[in-house]
């Protein structure tokens, strides 16, 4: 059933809209149009903020920061039971929608899907958005300067997305 | 703040990369990351267009409307004093409904959508209002009813049920979402 929701999402809603629409008598390709254009200024607007995230995080990852991290948490993220292959995922998943997915393909590769660990992964990289992305763009849309408490309830929100990955996946599998 | 974060990030990573010796590959990083920048919104484009035209459609049809009044008693609770068939609330509605039904290309335009009207309904003077802050944890969190894209990748990599893990990402997400909701209720007192 849900893989049929997964297909046919899109294309029932598109069809939905345009016939309620039409029998509505909206003048749809007038309204599609002005829509395109605000669409395009708000594209415009998040630009300088994502290219300022991409740029930092791109050199963030080359520099090794992230593995040297990851190297020295991994002692203590064992005492939670976190397997230590997840812990560059860890990290990277609030700051790189791109780069947690090809390191989620990599680790699937390595430690098999169904494997506990594979499974948390999957978890992991499934239940939350890219923190610093989403944080960045929608705040850069509207030029707020001040972001006030969201970054650390939404670090507490992905730290808690670990736990809970963890948890399920040992509660739901065993 | 966004200027430490940004500043903090920049300069863990060159400092890193001069303690590593990987001063080559950060710069190289540096200008790949800006190019792979307009890759993204270029590709970005399309897609946060198209949707925002059709949203532009089910908006003149009365259609967003609609769908604000079924998540209404949602918003009430989450959002104090937002006008229920406002802008804003419209653009929230679709964000989530886009969100829940994995249409995670359409949850960006209507989520941008709802905060230019947050913005708008509210002055701010630069400083996030309370609503933005609960949308935008919201949206970190992002709870989605089928997890295509890990699915996918799962299903390549030889797994015997790609969806098997969709109950816990479900549990894990909820879960997520309250725990940021919370933290960001309990930090507002303290200014």
């Amino acid at each position: 059933m849900l893989h049929w929701l997964n297909i046919w999402a899109v294309p029932v809603v598109v069809a939905g809209v345009l016939l309620t629409a039409i029998l509505r008598r909206v003048p749809v390709f007038d309204a599609f149009m002005e829509g395109v254009r605000a669409g395009a200024r708000s594209c415009a607007g998040i630009f300088p903020s994502l290219l300022g995230l991409i740029t930092a995080v791109s050199m963030l990852r080359a520099s090794g920061a992230l593995e040297g991290l990851a190297q020295v948490l991994t002692p203590l993220t064992v005492h939670i039971g976190l397997p230590a292959e997840l812990v560059p995922l860890v990290l990277l998943r609030p700051v790189s929608g791109g780069g947690s997915i090809a390191l989620l393909q990599e680790l699937l590769g390595q430690v098999g899907p169904d494997s506990f660990t594979g499974r948390v992964a999957s978890v992991l990289a499934g239940a939350t958005e890219t923190t610093f992305y989403t944080i960045t763009v929608y705040f850069g849309a509207v030029h707020i300067r001040k972001i006030r408490h969201t970054l650390p309830a939404a670090l507490l929100a992905d730290a808690a997305c670990v736990l809970l990955s963890l948890l399920t996946v040992r509660w739901f599998f065993s | 703040m966004m200027n430490g974060i940004w500043a903090g990030m920049m300069l863990a990573a060159l400092g890193y990369s001069i303690c590593t010796g990987r001063g080559a590959e950060v710069t190289a990083a540096m200008f790949a990351g800006a190019e792979s920048a307009v890759t993204l919104t270029v590709s970005l484009l399309g897609t946060m267009c198209l949707w925002s035209g059709l949203m532009q459609v089910a908006d003149r049809a009365g259609i967003t409307r609609g769908t604000a009044k079924l998540f209404s008693p949602l918003l009430r609770v989450l959002f104090p004093g937002l006008k229920p068939d406002g802008k804003a609330a419209t653009a929230i509605c679709m964000n989530l409904s886009a969100n829940l039904l994995g249409m995670g290309n359409a949850a960006t335009p209507f989520g941008l959508a709802a905060m230019h009207a947050l913005a708008e309904e509210r002055p701010h003077h630069g400083i996030a209002t309370d609503h933005m802050i609960t949308f935008v944890v919201m949206n970190t969190a992002c709870f989605q009813l089928i997890p295509s894209t890990v699915a996918a990748l799962r299903s390549n990599a030889g797994s015997a049920d790609p969806f098997d893990i969709m109950v816990c990402t479900w549990v894990a997400s909820l879960g997520t979402l309250l725990c940021g909701l919370s933290a960001s209720w309990a930090l507002k007192r303290r200014k």
